[in-house]
């Protein structure tokens, strides 16, 4: 007899299966003519440059680091959700006092501005009001003309 | 379900790899076929558009098979560059963590994978499995866009994970119950024993419970659905500035399977809110089963509820794709610490005096 986590094994175990079946089905139809080209890095049409691995920003760190604690604490409040209710009143004020600690780190980290993702510093061009002048404009249309005509001639 | 199977083929574990391939082929495979095609003609009737229209009638109801049988004869290119052990593995490191998820949701009262008491627990942590995956294809592509979709889709799948886990934390301490084919058996009977609506509390409590609820089920459709990656949240693939984010490389079955894995995350977050909020499986009158006194309608008639509430969250899904511009890092970042944490902890609260009252 199958326990209830073996059953979920054997979902996972199956899903599995499930994509590498896939994958090989495909790969009895499909065609395989790899060329220099086709099996470049993607980058836009152009020669990919230099490296992709690269330093990342710091940011993604800090916000693991935040998951972490708080992801551990959730875990941690899970059993107590469940059991709260049998010790009264006094059984809530343990959890409630454990996320006020809680509160307090993260008030700490929004103080310091640990949870500001970097933004760019936005300088709009400053534009400056110039006199419209008559004859540059006049030059433009003529110009604009002279191509219709072209065009036209051809 | 589990019983009949085991009475019908009579060996235990081959009742067990049955049960746990009905959901694929029966439900995630066509639900996947039909939300591809619904994606588009949605999108095409917001748009003021057809959409595909060419195969399978006036409503090009064969286009997605037509796609899948494309992607089958597509050449994979793996390239050169790519670390190739770990491009191989994400496309089914993200799928099984998908899928696993789809183990603990009750389809019906007839219906579950596996009943284990930790259910919800378990869906918060398996598709944590998700992440991984993307994270590895990202950084094995060895291509700028994927690293940079990934790392994106990483810290915000990882972020809004705290606020879902919260509010699960709330539902739980309102139910007494981690198990959601239990959470959905109290939600039972009519509409106003669903938990959105105080769920099986009565007189005071539940009008208290009411408000509560409703902010609760804002918070986690707003975080399910960064989770899942889909606009507003969409920064990890920003087609307009990442091409298509960490999956930029692959190409062919492995893509579909990403895709695929796509969809049906898209419909696990919409089942377990369903379950949470909206009474699971129950319908929100009588069955008509139980009416005629046919016994085998009812957990037909609770698949039918499910399916569409479930696909009512998938199309809601949908329409805020077309309806709301992506958000920036930043923004996206400030949504969650600054907003969805710091209410989902005072709702956490608040709940908890509630039930104590």
């Amino acid at each position: 007899m199958l326990t209830e986590f073996g059953k979920i094994f054997v979902f996972i175990l199956l899903a599995a299966v499930f994509v590498v079946v896939a994958i090989f089905a495909s790969k009895l139809i499909r065609p395989a003519r790899p060329t220099k080209e086709k099996l470049l890095t993607y980058e836009c049409g152009e020669n990919p440059e230099g490296s992709p691995w690269i330093k990342f920003n710091i940011r993604f760190y800090v916000v693991a680091l935040i998951f972490l604690i708080f992801d551990v604490e959730v875990v941690l409040l899970f059993p107590w959700a469940l059991a709260y209710k049998d010790y009264g009143l006094s059984g809530f004020l343990v959890g409630a006092i454990f996320l006020l600690v809680l509160g307090l780190g993260m008030a700490y980290e929004w103080r310091k501005g640990d949870l500001e993702w970097a933004r760019p510093v936005i300088n709009p061009p400053v534009i400056k009001k110039q006199p419209y002048v008559k004859e540059v404009a006049s030059q433009i249309s003529a110009d604009d003309n002279q191509t219709v005509l072209q065009d036209q001639e051809i | 379900m589990y019983n009949l199977l085991n009475n019908l083929i009579g060996n235990d574990y081959l009742a067990a790899v049955v049960a746990a391939l009905l959901p694929l082929f029966v439900f995630i495979l066509p639900y996947a076929l039909m939300a591809v095609l619904a994606e588009r003609k949605v999108s095409a009737f917001m748009q003021d558009r057809l959409g595909p229209n060419r195969l399978g009638g006036k409503y090009g109801l064969l286009q997605t098979v037509a796609d899948i049988l494309k992607l089958f004869q597509k050449e994979d290119i793996v390239a050169s560059e790519a670390d190739k052990k770990l491009f191989n593995i994400a496309p089914v490191l993200v799928f099984t963590g998908t899928y696993a998820a789809f183990a603990a949701i009750p389809f019906s009262g007839a219906y579950i994978g596996s009943d284990i008491d930790l259910g919800l627990f378990y869906i918060v942590a398996i598709s944590s499995l998700v992440v991984a995956g993307i994270l590895m294809g990202g950084w094995a592509s060895n291509n700028k866009y994927s690293l940079i979709g990934a790392m994106r889709s990483a810290a915000q799948i990882v972020s809004y994970e705290i606020p879902t886990a919260l509010v699960i934390l709330a539902m739980v301490m309102v139910t007494g119950s981690l198990n959601l084919r239990e959470i959905s058996e109290m939600q039972t009977a009519y509409i106003w024993n669903w938990n959105i609506f105080g769920g099986a509390f009565s007189g005071i409590e539940k009008f208290l419970l009411i408000p509560f609820m409703l902010i609760s089920f804002v918070i986690i459709y707003i975080s399910t659905l960064a989770e899942v990656n889909r606009v507003p949240f969409d920064i990890p693939e920003a087609e307009s500035e990442l091409v298509s984010g960490f999956h930029t490389e692959y190409s062919g079955m492995k893509f579909a399977m990403f895709f695929l894995s796509e969809y049906a995350n898209m419909f696990a977050v919409s089942a377990v809110v369903t379950s949470l909020f909206f009474g699971g499986y129950q319908s929100p009158f009588g069955y008509l089963g139980n009416t005629l006194g046919i016994s085998w309608l009812v957990p037909l008639e609770q698949l039918f509820w499910f399916a569409a509430k479930g696909l009512f969250f998938v199309f809601v899904q949908m329409w805020l794709r077309w309806t709301l511009p992506r958000l920036r890092v930043d923004q996206l970042m400030t949504v969650c610490w600054k907003y969805l944490i710091p209410y989902a902890f005072v709702n956490l609260i608040i709940v908890g005096l509630i039930t104590l009252l």
